[in-house]
């Protein structure tokens, strides 16, 4: 009977795809043992990518979580207006937090730094909004080719009650089998985009059509110089030197986060093929244009043990 | 040669084509303290252009502080990740890491030599196509070499590279390399490895890595990189039965009622008939639903969405297979263990075992014997403690569908997980499968170590050959 059907016996499967067949058999199972589960939305390309392979794995069914972006209040406008463009267009659930004190208090990346500002406007808002809610699972899009430290965690990774990340105490994860068991008051990061590096989500962007903010893109934007970074003036909170008028200059983002941390890169490079060419001949790492990442040595591990993303 | 080529060489659309239609390949590293496995590691990422510059202005900080090649540039530290580890110079936990050439992508499991080895290596090998073990052409083969060769063949790889490594600090020696290789050929023939390739290297220098080494004139073979190039994958290599572990229901609506999954082995196509394991209910499959269309046949490493003829009762940890090949039914597991809790394993001990997608109640029935992890000769043992290979036998608090490990990696593998801590206790793969209720309607043979796998090309054999099983 299957005879008649004219397909191979045996699917020659590429990288990517089996990238995308892991990245759903990773968001089903976490959804089967999740109590409450949500995933966390940035809005950058990864996002773009987790949000793609989420709504593959559960359809022709609705996505069976929100989403929640922890908004610092300093993203790029680009940013807020895609993100509620795509939530419409796709009927999502999408929960917006704000850590309220930081924002009475003033807490910005220009007065404070992006240490403080990290701590207070990320790291501390996702606990607050993780509390809240009660999520036991918090889908994220790090993937282990970003950052040495990232390269050890899990798909999987177990939090305490205060959110943090122990290396030192990580379960095995062998074949793919995933332990979602969990003492009292205690939490997962699931990260379906583990195995993808920075090309992987590129030509997968570029192979299934996923609409990305159009920052990546390379246009003229008004920017200036700061300790070598092009930071882009997005509206009237940053702060010029005297006399100082932004350029414009033709840039893209690797990265976006909030604006005054976030550098651009000066490209021409406007279509997807080429920013997978600027990709593949590039000599500095994406992570190159995130102020917070060189908040000294060792900085994202223990961002990531205070239970920063 | 295999580096990555430029968009303008070629155009654009011939490289993105490229790029999109590469395989993957997964391998693990190891090797004892020293052999030089992160700078290995390091070496395949530096010299295929996946360092970028601000990594190695990052690496020539860190080496002047951390490096242990006296203020050279230190490549161990491009993996070395974590704080502890760059201060101590040591890897502590399986680090995963990935390069590209334009012909294929690699995802290398990067494993410590020493502490939890058992469980970190174990971890690593049972996703990996390929093991590429360390060697240091200095001091030869030792009883870490042993350990992780017996350790990767347990776990069903078939296919090593021996990398000697260091040969720079022996002269290159041709006697060296070949004294080293017919020790490990003599040690490594009950393991039944398909292929050992053995290539003389220096990771530090970067001979024989990614590109030719000048310096051995007498080794006129592929690099390292060359050979993960040209290495059949796993899959490409197995010739399983269906299995679909069912991980979720989908049912957005009375007209569509799915069970996703992710195709453990085997392919299957509408109109195949199939039986569906505890149940034993059979039925036919109507469609295979994916997000981007249906598809006319699915096989091994896809998710998909399986629509069948009939209204069947089937929930998360059934296993659909086809109903020529149906799985068998058993409450009582004979499984050898890679134990990794701090407290030992003894029999009564009570715990959860995860087997494909469902979770059920396990019960230590005995402890039968430990593998010495250098011989691989079994002993009596009454307990397992802390990285103890061993085995024994589990009773479940109701019926399961498994196979041999050895006949399939997904349907024959477990976790077992304490029930104070939630972590994970051990790793565990299924030795032999007695049925203790047939899977009707379908006849139920009891499958034991003598089912030879069809083309797995008799590990089994090889593996009874060194137990004396």
């Amino acid at each position: 009977m299957s005879a008649a059907v004219a397909a191979p016996l045996r699917t020659r499967l590429t990288h990517l795809q089996r990238l995308e067949a892991e990245s759903i058999h990773i968001f089903r199972e976490a959804v089967a043992e999740a109590e409450n589960p949500v995933m966390l939305y940035s809005i950058g390309k990864d996002s773009s990518v987790l949000l793609h392979l989420a709504l593959k794995a559960f359809a022709p069914g609705r996505l069976p979580f929100p989403l929640m972006h922890i908004d610092t209040t300093w993203k790029f406008r680009e940013m807020i207006a895609f993100r509620d463009r795509r939530a419409k267009e796709l009927g999502l659930e999408l929960i917006v937090h704000t850590n309220q004190d930081g924002l009475a208090k003033g807490i910005g990346p220009v007065s404070h730094g992006s240490e403080v500002h990290t701590d207070v406007m990320k790291t501390q808002a996702l606990r607050q909004a993780l509390d809240k809610y009660k999520y036991d699972v918090a889908f994220g899009g790090a993937r282990r080719d970003e950052e040495a430290s990232r390269a050890k965690e899990r798909i999987v990774s177990l939090r305490n009650g205060q959110h943090r990340w122990d290396p030192k105490r990580q379960r095995a994860e062998p074949w793919h089998l995933y332990n979602f068991k969990k003492r009292r008051g205690e939490s997962f990061r699931v990260f379906p985009l583990s195995n993808w590096t920075e090309l992987d989500i590129w030509l997968y962007i570029e192979q299934e059509n996923i609409p990305i903010v159009p920052l990546y893109f390379a246009a003229e934007r008004p920017v200036v110089e700061r300790d070598g970074q092009l930071i882009m003036v997005d509206d009237d909170r940053f702060p010029l030197e005297p006399g100082e008028t932004p350029q414009q200059r033709q840039v893209r983002f690797r990265t976006l986060g909030c604006y005054p941390l976030t550098g651009a890169v000066e490209s021409p490079a406007a279509t997807l093929p080429e920013i997978i060419g600027e990709t593949l001949a590039a000599r500095t790492s994406e992570r190159q244009g995130r102020v917070i990442d060189k908040d000294g040595a060792g900085a994202m591990e223990r961002k990531k043990q205070e239970g920063y993303f | 040669m295999t580096i990555h080529q430029s968009p303008e060489a070629f155009g654009y659309d011939a490289f993105l084509r490229q790029h999109q239609n590469k395989e993957v390949l997964r391998f693990i590293t190891c090797g004892s303290v020293d052999d030089g496995k992160s700078t290995l590691i390091g070496r395949l990422l530096h010299d295929t252009k996946q360092i970028f510059d601000d990594q190695v202005t990052a690496l020539q900080r860190d080496s002047r502080k951390h490096g242990t090649q006296g203020g050279e540039v230190d490549l161990a530290l491009l993996v070395d990740g974590l704080q502890a580890e760059r201060e101590q110079g040591i890897t502590i936990d399986v680090a995963y890491r990935f390069f590209s050439t334009d012909r294929r992508s690699f995802i290398v499991a990067d494993t410590p030599g020493h502490e939890q080895y058992t469980r970190n290596m174990a971890t690593g090998a049972s996703t990996a196509d390929v093991a590429v073990i360390l060697v240091d052409a200095r001091h030869g083969l030792t009883r870490q070499t042993r350990r992780h060769a017996l350790l990767v063949s347990l776990l069903g790889i078939r296919r090593v590279a021996l990398a000697i490594n260091k040969m720079d600090l022996v002269g290159w020696s041709q006697d060296k390399f070949e004294a080293i290789v017919s020790g490990f050929q003599a040690f490594a023939a009950p393991l039944n490895f398909i292929e050992v390739r053995a290539i003389p290297l220096s990771a530090k220098n970067g001979d024989n890595v990614v590109l030719p080494g000048a310096a051995a004139t007498w080794y006129t073979d592929v690099p390292l990189l060359r050979y993960l190039e040209d290495v059949p994958v796993k899959s490409e290599e197995r010739a399983a039965a269906f299995r679909m572990p069912v991980q979720w229901v989908n049912r957005p609506n009375s007209d569509f009622r799915g069970f996703s999954g992710l195709i453990a082995s085997g392919s299957v196509a509408p109109g195949d008939a199939v039986t569906v394991a505890p149940s034993g209910k059979t039925s036919t499959i109507a469609r295979i639903f994916t997000a981007d269309g249906d598809l006319k046949r699915a096989s091994e490493g896809q998710s998909v969405t399986l629509v069948l003829a009939d209204e069947i009762d089937a929930s998360r940890g059934a296993v659909i297979a086809t109903s020529d090949a149906p799985l068998t039914l058993t409450d009582s597991l004979d499984v050898r263990l890679f134990w990794a809790a701090e407290s030992d394993l003894v029999p009564g001990a009570n715990l959860w075992a995860k087997v494909g997608t469902q979770t059920v109640n396990a019960v230590v029935k005995a402890v039968h014997r430990r593998i010495d992890p250098e011989t691989g000769q079994a002993g009596p043992a009454a307990k397992l403690a802390v990285n103890d290979i061993g085995d024994v036998t589990l009773t479940l608090d109701r019926q399961i569908a498994v196979d041999p490990y050895a006949e399939n990696r997904d349907t024959g593998s477990l976790i077992l997980i304490d029930r104070e801590t939630t972590d994970t206790a051990a790793l565990g793969l299924v030795q032999t499968v007695v049925a203790s209720s047939k899977v009707a309607p379908a006849p139920t043979a009891s499958v034991t170590a003598s089912a030879e796998p069809a083309r797995s090309g008799g590990l089994l054999a090889g593996l009874k050959r060194l137990f004396g099983g």
